[in-house]
């Protein structure tokens, strides 16, 4: 469990460099974790993110999924925007992480106390009802979602989100850029 | 620790800095060019979507350093806060080699002979600092069309009836076009107006021993792949390097020019690239490190004799902060008008940039550079949801079918809108950081606004279904295009260069950047930028008499 913490608190300062590697072995470490349950010395839960934790992932997943859904091109929980946002707290969006501590909290409760049911448990048309009456600083937590989510969804799937590229081929934008395509080749002396 | 004496040290290797280096060492001056940022190759292009100079989102990629160089931002209403260089009101350029031409777009526009002459073409309006060039189109010519030619521009302006009289054509063809041009271009026949091909500082054909542009999606915000993209790191510095006269140091935060007992200057002090501070001598001290910091730099030089900083006796240093009041329209079509087909924006109009009748100015119309997906996900007509099923589908209908046209609406310059030292906040290196205040004189908006409508009307004349348009906002304006913090005059009392860059109360202290721009022209403002670092240069090579001019 030492390891599993030390694991843990270099991927929390370093997560750019060498992200993939320290993220498997934390994975690993994490189902260490669950498995030996109560021994977890530092008493947090299991997560598989970075910064949220696994019940802040659910309610982002469900927030996201509102922001843009699955039609006939799936929506932003299948493209990894949660993966996105995450991954973006612990680096350029950092100082937002307060905001969504407290912000996905806040609409859970909202949703606790209005249907008895954390926001994740609820149908669709209750959960976008729901985001309609956000009034004061949780409209504003929902504005700085709604901006991420976009950038996850429609954004360079390099950073986490937009999986397999989904968006640009919804749009129909060549996922591969095209080399050589214009008369690259320097044109030969008086052609 | 003092270093060897040179005969000029230039602070800021972009755009002005990276010219003015290449004319003195090739004069046979030793310059040391100072550049507080890194030095990118072509291989360092990373085609990010996220992270660019363009959209920040995620970051920058071509600096400044995010966590060292916070700025102190204050909004209309006297809110003051504290701004990263990712954030939009930081008004960004850039800190690497080559400066903003490293990642630009690359337009390459002179401005038009009224341009020059703002004051005496419109009257000076009530609240402004609207003032005349002390220099005309005609003795700025010579030195625009040097800039085409050393830097390198494609294009063809000869459809345009409306720039001033020049000597040669452009030194590159345009571009082949694409689908957009293709709509827009009969469109504006039919309405009377003058379209033709945007000069760029984009290589079409093999120019300066690099190849022509591959014509890709990721242009503006981004370094070029193939080195087409003609600035300042791969024309004017390797020419200055390679002279032998002219040494680079990246990674160098300069603290303040320094002066003597009599107040004149005699070098600079910097932090190098590992944080120590230095002290380079010079003869000719040449502050090129665009508005914004050229700005701070001459602030932040405080001495007995310059207690309000260099250059800054009658309290203009800093003021007539201006930039772009950006503005158009967004069009969409039952037809594709994407093809994919690089850099996007290759059509203009110069039509509206003067003699609108009521309105001061104007701005040259283009069609704009290829929106990347996530650029697309904030252009919603009124009346489209900003999420939900509705705006994806939006999304999906409408990526390939838009076009958006829009101008640099020319800004009437205001003393208030300013950038001054923070009393509180210092940056890394604990350099009292630039403080950005002010908003919009009330007839650019006016202007920016009748610009929409035009952009608007083209884009109907093209068979656009459905058109809206694109507003700005009228708080500080500066970002890539930040001009007019050192302006140039021929009183001292209103001004704070000379006609040839040179502040008014040194024999040997030059802003050769976008500051001294008196007004910025409805136009891209870099070519302006070149033209001047020649013309200054020349200028003080003519008068070059060894150590001590």
């Amino acid at each position: 469990m030492v390891i599993g913490n030390e694991g843990r608190y270099v991927l929390a300062l370093d997560h750019l460099k060498l992200h993939s590697l320290r993220r498997r072995g934390f994975l690993r470490i994490a189902g260490t974790a669950t498995a030996c349950g109560a021994l977890i010395s530092c008493g947090r839960q299991s997560t598989p993110w970075r910064f949220l934790t696994a019940a802040e992932g659910r309610t982002l997943a469900a927030i996201c999924e509102q922001i843009i859904p699955t039609d006939q091109t799936p929506g932003a929980a299948w493209a990894g925007v949660v993966n996105f946002i995450d991954r973006q707290l612990m680096g350029p969006y950092r100082r937002q992480q307060a905001a969504y501590r407290t912000g996905l909290r806040e609409i859970d409760q909202a949703a606790v106390a209005k249907f008895g049911k954390d926001f994740a448990s609820l149908d669709a048309q209750q959960q976008t009802g729901l985001i309609e009456s956000l009034a004061g600083g949780q409209k504003r937590f929902f504005s700085t979602v709604i901006a991420h989510t976009m950038q996850g969804y429609y954004g360079d799937p390099r950073h986490g989100g937009n999986r397999d590229a989904v968006s640009w081929r919804m749009l129909g934008v060549p996922v591969i850029p095209i080399r050589g395509r214009y008369r690259y080749e320097l044109p030969k002396q008086g052609a | 620790m003092a270093l060897k004496h040179v005969n000029a040290v230039i602070v800021g290797a972009g755009a002005g800095g990276g010219v003015a280096a290449s004319q003195l060492a090739a004069a046979g001056l030793s310059v040391v060019l100072l550049e507080r940022g890194k030095w990118y190759t072509a291989a360092d292009c990373r085609k990010d979507d996220l992270r660019n100079q363009r959209t920040s989102v995620l970051g920058n990629n071509s600096g400044p350093d995010e966590e060292r160089n916070p700025r102190v931002a204050v909004d209309l209403n006297g809110q003051e806060r504290v701004v990263l260089p990712s954030e939009g009101s930081y008004s960004n350029n850039a800190a690497c080699v080559g400066g903003g031409t490293f990642t630009y777009g690359a337009q390459a526009w002179r401005y038009q002979e009224k341009d020059f002459r703002m004051a005496a073409t419109y009257g000076v309006p009530e609240g402004s600092t609207l003032s005349d060039w002390p220099i005309s189109y005609a003795e700025l010519e010579p030195y625009y069309e040097k800039a085409e030619y050393e830097i390198g521009v494609s294009g063809d302006v000869s459809a345009d009836p409306f720039h001033g009289p020049r000597r040669l054509p452009l030194p590159m063809p345009p571009l082949p076009v694409n689908r957009e041009y293709a709509i827009l271009k009969p469109a504006a026949q039919r309405a009377g107006l003058h379209p033709f091909d945007i000069p760029m500082l984009r290589n079409s054909v093999p120019y300066g021993g690099r190849p022509p542009c591959m014509q890709c999606r990721w242009c503006v915000g981004f370094a070029c792949e193939v080195n087409a993209k003609c600035g300042t790191q791969n024309t004017a510095i390797p020419a200055a390097l390679a002279t032998g006269n002219c040494e680079l140091r990246t990674g160098c935060m300069v603290r303040e020019v320094m002066t003597d007992a009599r107040g004149r200057s005699t070098g600079v002090a910097y932090y190098d690239a590992d944080d120590k501070l230095r002290e380079q001598t010079a003869d000719i001290v040449i502050v090129s490190s665009a508005a914004v910091e050229s700005a701070r730099l001459l602030l932040n030089s405080k001495s007995k004799l310059h207690p309000a900083g260099l250059g800054n006796r009658y309290g203009w240093v800093g003021r007539n902060l201006q930039g772009h009041t950006y503005t158009g329209a967004w069009g969409i079509f039952d037809f594709d008008t994407y093809d994919d087909i690089g850099p996007g924006a290759n059509i203009a109009v110069c039509d509206y940039n003067h003699g609108n009748p009521g309105l001061i100015g104007g701005a040259m119309l283009a069609n704009e550079f290829i929106r990347l997906p996530y650029q697309f996900v904030g252009a919603l007509p009124p009346g489209v949801p900003q999420w939900g099923r509705a705006h994806k589908d939006f999304m999906r209908q409408w990526y390939r079918r838009s076009i958006a046209i829009q101008g640099p609406t020319q800004e009437i310059p205001i003393a208030d809108s300013r950038v001054e030292v923070d009393p509180k906040v210092k940056d890394f290196w604990g350099l009292p950081v630039a403080r950005l205040s002010g908003g919009k004189h009330p007839k650019t908006m006016e202007t920016s606004v009748a610009m929409a409508d035009k952009a608007e009307a083209w884009l109907k004349a093209a068979g656009a279904i459905r058109t809206w348009k694109k507003l700005a906002g009228n708080g500080t304006s500066g970002g890539q295009h930040q001009a007019g913090t050192c302006r140039m005059g021929d009183d001292p009392r209103t001004s704070v260069v000379d006609k040839y860059c040179r502040v008014h109360d040194q024999d040997n202290l030059y802003v050769i950047d976008g500051s001294v721009h008196v007004t910025n022209g409805g136009f891209n403002p870099v070519l302006t930028i070149m033209a001047i670092a020649y013309y200054a240069t020349e200028r003080i090579v003519k008068g070059w008499k060894g150590r001590g001019v």
